[in-house]
């Protein structure tokens, strides 16, 4: 289910823990979804000198983060800033189609990260509270609702019976 | 590497017994039983004494015995077929929060057709409460149907007490029992059920074939319409081969069980106390004592469950994720959800189910890899250091 590059990472995960003194802290997810992503960074003439992470999700979830770290080690904030998490799914060979857009989030937790760096070095300490909602809304309701024309479907709906499209695979194998 | 599968509940491997029956079946027979010339006999007494066999293993007689591809469809039949069959006396079936997705999901059709559902709620271990059910019946409540144990989290329901009930207000009563049957003792007469659904999958047959039993005199309606196959309850010509494999595993259950079932209980209450010791901040789900002998589902704080079962892949020992037919899902379990988990813990489940080929040593060897496997994703998790104020 997994390539050989996703299963590497998830065993030997790179650049686990914590920056005591992270110059940005990032965070997305939450445990709801079933994944949540911390990533720690320390600038130095706008480049990332050092990077870490800690993750609460899937084996692609752990191998996300871990691929993102070493990815962002070593640019530009505004080459990172350039990151997004379909490259992150391409360096490792790929993800499961159900996986891309609840596991992925590495690119995520990083701009969150530099986000904050900026944030703190403007004199504000940013609320990582809307970055939680984000990911929280949509998944915590009962309702599903067509994605074509709106109206309330049953769970796991294989088409919408009001406008006959296909309703995409989300959550099964 | 040798494998070690505590997974019985997604799959059985086959058993010799049934694996033999059914090699002996495809060499010997290939009429259609519905032929009255001898090759067609030939057919239709293997499929006779499948029947019976199958009868033998839940207490009922052959001709209540209807073969279906599965434990889904035996589910589907038994809500859809009284959906229909009673539609001129009422339109409301009552089930709980905690049922199979064949269920829920043939519920969900149901509704579309305008047939009213109430989804009872249940207590935190997953006991239906038979006194909720009596107090959901309408006057056009036409379906009851309550699961008899509980696929994620094995708790036992009172079937026999719900079942009073619906006999008392003349309310036809379903159980899905499909991983009961060849698991525990089932016998539909002392449970007093109108329906029960049973899957060979479960109990070391072949996947792809189970059994609806279907008490004389209930009103369900065909599911597949077609000729006069099962009782005229389930047209289309019977999947033979599968269905030899059913019995031969039925008959093998009931002869096992016994000495099976202490013998997986033991080891599932060793593993379950070992956990304990080793491991901190761990959830058993379900009963303490009303639930199936071979099945231990535990939540593990601050991690993710796909996580750990990849992690015990890699050490060989082979787990499932809350169920199968879940473990696809992202979602959290509804089960676990039902019975007042939070979604943080509920996505930190492991399910061990134990079979027969499992041994002490299989428990030794996961008591050995799991603590450590717990605390390397637990000092991967940002949810760890805030459960400890860090």
């Amino acid at each position: 289910m997994y390539s050989e590059i996703v299963m590497d990472h998830f065993k030997n995960p790179r650049n686990v823990g914590e920056i005591a003194n992270a110059d940005g802290i990032g965070e997305v997810g939450n445990p709801v979804c079933g994944d949540m992503m911390n990533v720690f960074i320390k600038v130095e003439n706008d480049k990332i000198v050092d990077i870490k992470f800690k993750t609460f999700g899937c084996g692609s979830a752990i191998a996300v983060s871990s691929m993102i770290t070493e990815m962002a080690k070593g640019k530009t904030l505004e080459e990172a800033m350039k990151i997004t998490n379909m490259d992150v799914a391409d360096a490792l060979g790929g993800l499961p189609k159900n996986k891309l857009h609840c596991s992925n989030l590495g690119a995520d937790a990083l701009h969150s990260a530099i986000k904050n760096y900026f944030d703190r070095k403007a004199g504000k300490v940013r609320d990582l509270t809307p970055d939680r909602e984000e990911h929280i809304k949509g998944t915590d309701g009962q309702a599903c609702y067509c994605p074509y024309c709106t109206k309330e479907v049953a769970e796991e709906s294989p088409f919408c019976i009001f406008c006959g499209q296909e309703i995409p695979h989300e959550h099964d194998h | 590497m040798q494998l070690i599968y505590l997974d019985h509940l997604s799959a059985t491997p086959l058993h010799p017994q049934a694996k033999e029956a059914m090699i002996r079946h495809i060499e010997t027979v290939f009429g259609n039983p519905v032929s009255d010339h001898r090759v067609g006999q030939r057919a239709s007494q293997a499929l006779d004494r499948a029947r019976q066999q199958v009868a033998a293993l839940i207490k009922a007689d052959p001709g209540e015995i209807v073969f279906t591809s599965g434990g889904s469809e035996a589910n589907n039949h038994a809500l859809k077929g009284i959906a229909i069959g009673l539609r001129e006396k009422g339109r409301r079936i009552i089930t709980t929060n905690i049922e199979h997705k064949s269920i829920l999901n043939a519920l969900r059709t149901l509704r579309l057709l305008d047939y009213q559902v109430t989804s009872l709620d249940v207590a935190p271990h997953g006991l239906v409460d038979p006194a909720a059910v009596e107090k959901a019946l309408t006057p056009d409540t036409i379906l009851i149907s309550v699961m008899l144990a509980n696929n994620e989290i094995g708790t036992i329901e009172p079937i026999a007490e719900i079942a009073k009930i619906a006999k008392k207000k003349n309310i036809i009563f379903h159980t899905d029992a499909v991983d009961a049957v060849g698991v525990i003792p089932v016998d539909v007469k002392a449970l007093g059920v109108n329906l029960l659904s049973l899957a060979a999958n479960i109990f070391y047959g072949p996947p792809g074939v189970g059994a609806l039993y279907v008490k004389k005199g209930t009103p369900l309606w065909p599911l597949i319409d077609g000729g006069m196959q099962e009782n005229k309850r389930r047209a289309g010509t019977e999947n033979l081969i599968g269905i030899v494999g059913l019995g031969a595993a039925a008959e093998a259950a009931v002869r096992e069980m016994p000495e099976r079932i202490p013998r997986l209980q033991a080891m599932r209450d060793r593993l379950r106390q070992g956990l304990l010791e080793r491991i901190p901040e761990i959830v058993i789900n379900g009963h303490p004592t009303l639930n199936l002998p071979h099945l231990l589902s535990v939540s593990f704080k601050y991690v993710e469950g796909e996580s750990l079962m990849l992690m015990l892949d890699e050490e060989g020992v082979e787990v499932s994720t809350r169920s199968a037919c879940a473990s696809g899902s992202l979602r959290a379990s509804h089960v676990l959800i039902s019975t007042g988990l939070d979604f943080a813990t509920a996505q930190g489940t492991l399910l061990f189910s134990f079979g027969r080929d499992n041994t002490d040593a299989d428990v030794d060897k996961v008591l050995e890899v799991l603590p450590g496997i717990v605390q390397t994703l637990r000092d991967m998790s940002p949810l760890y250091k805030k459960g400890h104020g860090g």
